[in-house]
């Protein structure tokens, strides 16, 4: 990062971007990490590698996913002229099959038997599930059991894909228990197990590597919009928890000075109740899972559990280049209560004919509170990553109805 | 540089000719007042060296046993002060075991580690073992750890490369921790033929002590592994005895110190039982 002039150089050799990032790992795994870093490393540099993955993300996945001009929600709204970019039309439902992909793809080029994944609201577990199957390797994925019960459609899925879920018991079995157990097995099965990360976290060289099977998203989102405007987006908007469908969008714009970026943190029941997952509002440096980053955490250094509606967002930490974003000002990072993303989801089911997954209905929240006061020739693009079919339930009985 | 607790205690074992038990136990497990009494029991049982966990919520390193036992000590309020509260108190009546606290670092990063070494080294501990702190990360503790005369002791795994040691053992002092299975605490046991070979790699590398754990559960296997290594740590069996003194309405036996120096006599009696050739 000696380059004062980009913010694309990070991390550095040691995995750090600025005071984030790192390698926090049990000396057991770190051979294992340094052997992921090095088949990373000869997989970016092989023609090979990228053309069987874009085969795949094309006939596959079903990319490029659409850019959508949101007319009747620009109209709605009065000011910036909103789109979106419609990642939950991918396989699976959301973003998150980009990553797994390009993950499950290195782990059978690197010759490992196995894939291990954790997973909060199951969105990764399903997709790791679908690529693992897709290639025919046997796969495990950690679950918090308390997500396992208020998840059981994803539960069912991954099941039917062909993998073990393996419910998780300890602390409040949630995302940041699953993450421990995760961990605990591939040190157990170091040898012949591959560890699918779902998010820009965990140790080096996962926040880079997902960043990069992510950066799809940014990428076709300029193309697209070259192609509908003839100029580059005047704002980017994407929810975050971990934080890799808006690096996704975000990475590939950010040394594009005139493209402003915003990423909205889960705010729970509010900032204030203290029941909230916004790490960089709420948080402060700490180290856990392999990475120093945004924590929310007690003062003796005991981490907090994170409270938002929205499972994906459910997670007391932060991708450690969000973080360094975060410091360095390049991306806005605000927040959105649960109220306001439900509010958001059912303003989007009835303008757009979108169910917007509860994740980016709090970007969508973030987008209602700053269109109308945006010039109308102002583009915004947000990332719709996830669809919200597996939310229905939940939504249902926030907004006190019985299905 | 005067030799420290760890150095002297080894230097006396290899005198003997004996090997050392390492004991583990989570500080503030079941909780304050007990875990004191159970930890001013250690020495006359045959403690050696005394491991005390520093609890944190997200032990990823440990099995079940140690992940309840730090989560008991939390749960009744325990503390970084009052972690090192209980070393100094211990160190009132024992100036010669050597305690080293082993726990993950973000409390410590939470505490500032310089602030942290100060007090510790105050407090009257010796080493360091930080699980999620490898080398390439470690120099924010090394350098004032070192400043304070504390040991940061570095692990070595059964996965941990010949090519990898020297960056490894690149400035250890006091022992080296030899992690002998690949998976968390007390979760697997430990095999002999396989202890040998690491145990024998790290020699290659360094002529410190080298203390042998994860995965040594009895006294018959402490045995075993104390004709490999020049200390035998013993931890998730160690807590387990504690977890067992709890009735299930939350009561804790009131002899539960007892109980837990009569299994470390038991692992004591093991260890020392092992033959090992005297070094001159």
């Amino acid at each position: 990062m000696s380059n004062v002039n980009t913010f694309r150089a990070g991390p550095d050799e040691r995995g750090h971007f600025g005071p984030y990032g790192g390698r926090y790992v049990a000396e057991t795994l770190m051979p294992l990490i340094l052997a992921v870093e090095r088949a990373y490393g000869e997989a970016k540099a092989d023609p090979a590698f990228r053309a069987e993955m874009d085969h795949y993300l094309t006939h596959y996945v079903g990319r490029p996913s659409p850019l959508y001009f949101a007319e009747r929600l620009t109209e709605h709204l009065g000011g910036a002229k909103v789109y979106f970019k419609r990642d939950e039309l991918n396989h699976t439902g959301a973003h998150k099959i980009n990553n797994c992909l390009g993950q499950v793809m290195l782990a059978r080029r690197m010759g490992k038997k196995r894939i291990i994944a954790e997973t909060g609201a199951g969105q990764h577990g399903v997709a790791t599930a679908t690529i693992a199957a897709l290639f025919g390797m046997p796969c495990q994925v950690y679950m918090g059991a308390t997500d396992v019960e208020r998840q059981k459609p994803n539960v069912f899925r991954m099941r039917l894909l062909g993998a073990e879920v393996v419910p998780v018991t300890s602390g409040a079995g949630t995302l940041k228990d699953a993450m421990n157990d995760a961990l605990r097995a591939w040190v157990a099965q170091v040898e012949d197990t591959f560890y699918c990360i779902g998010t820009v976290a965990g140790p080096h060289p996962y926040p880079a590597m997902v960043r990069d099977f992510q950066a799809v998203i940014g990428e076709e989102v300029r193309e697209q919009i070259m192609a509908a405007e003839g100029r580059l987006p005047d704002t980017l908007v994407a929810c975050i928890g971990g934080g890799s469908n808006a690096m996704g969008l975000f990475y590939p714009f950010l040394d594009e000075p005139s493209v402003a970026m915003t990423a909205v943190e889960a705010a729970g029941h509010g900032i204030e109740t203290g029941q909230h997952a916004a790490s960089l509002t709420g948080g402060r440096l700490g180290v856990l899972h392999g990475n120093a980053t945004y924590l929310l955490q007690d003062d003796d250094g005991q981490i907090l559990e994170a409270h938002s509606i929205s499972a994906g967002l459910d997670y007391p930490g932060i991708g450690p280049e969000h973080s360094w974003l975060h410091d360095r000002k390049r991306v806005s990072y605000v927040s959105a209560t649960d109220t306001e993303a439900l509010e958001a989801f059912q303003l989007c089911a009835r303008l757009e004919g979108i169910l917007p997954a509860l994740e980016p209905s709090h970007a969508l929240a973030q987008v209602r509170k700053m269109a109308p006061s945006l010039p109308r020739d102002h583009l915004l693009v947000m990332n719709m990553c996830g669809r919200g079919d597996k939310d229905v339930f939940t939504v249902a009985a926030a907004l006190g109805m019985d299905i | 540089m005067s030799q420290g607790r760890i150095a002297r205690r080894f230097a006396a074992l290899a005198r003997e000719g004996r090997t050392g038990l390492v004991t583990f136990i989570s500080a503030g497990d079941p909780d304050l007042a007990r875990c004191a009494d159970i930890l001013a029991g250690l020495p006359a049982a045959g403690a050696d060296v005394i491991e005390l966990g520093m609890p944190f919520s997200d032990p990823m390193a440990d099995g079940p046993a140690v992940q309840a036992a730090g989560l008991r000590a939390l749960k009744a309020g325990q503390t970084m002060a009052k972690t090192l509260g209980l070393v100094r108190d211990f160190r009132t009546r024992d100036g010669d075991t050597p305690i080293v606290l082993m726990g993950y670092f973000n409390p410590i990063l939470q505490y500032g580690p310089e602030r942290f070494c100060r007090d510790a080294a105050a407090a009257g501990v010796d080493g360091l073992i930080i699980v999620d702190l490898p080398p390439e990360e470690a120099e924010p503790l090394a350098t004032p750890a070192a400043e304070q005369g504390i040991d940061l002791i570095r692990l070595v795994a059964p996965t941990t490369p010949d090519w990898r040691m020297p960056k490894v053992l690149e400035g250890a002092s006091g022992f080296v921790y030899a992690v002998s299975i690949t998976g968390v605490t007390g979760t697997a046991l430990a095999v002999e033929e396989q202890v040998a070979a690491l145990v024998a790699r790290i020699r290659r590398h360094t002529d410190l002590p080298v203390a042998v754990g994860f995965g040594i559960n009895t006294p018959a296997q402490a045995a075993g592994i104390a004709r490999i290594g020049d200390g035998v740590v013993v931890g998730s069996a160690i807590v387990r005895r504690v977890e067992q003194a709890i009735g299930p309405d939350g009561t804790v036996a009131p002899d539960v110190a007892r109980r837990v120096a009569g299994f470390v006599a038991e692992l004591a009696a093991g260890v020392r039982s092992a033959e090992r050739a005297p070094v001159s």
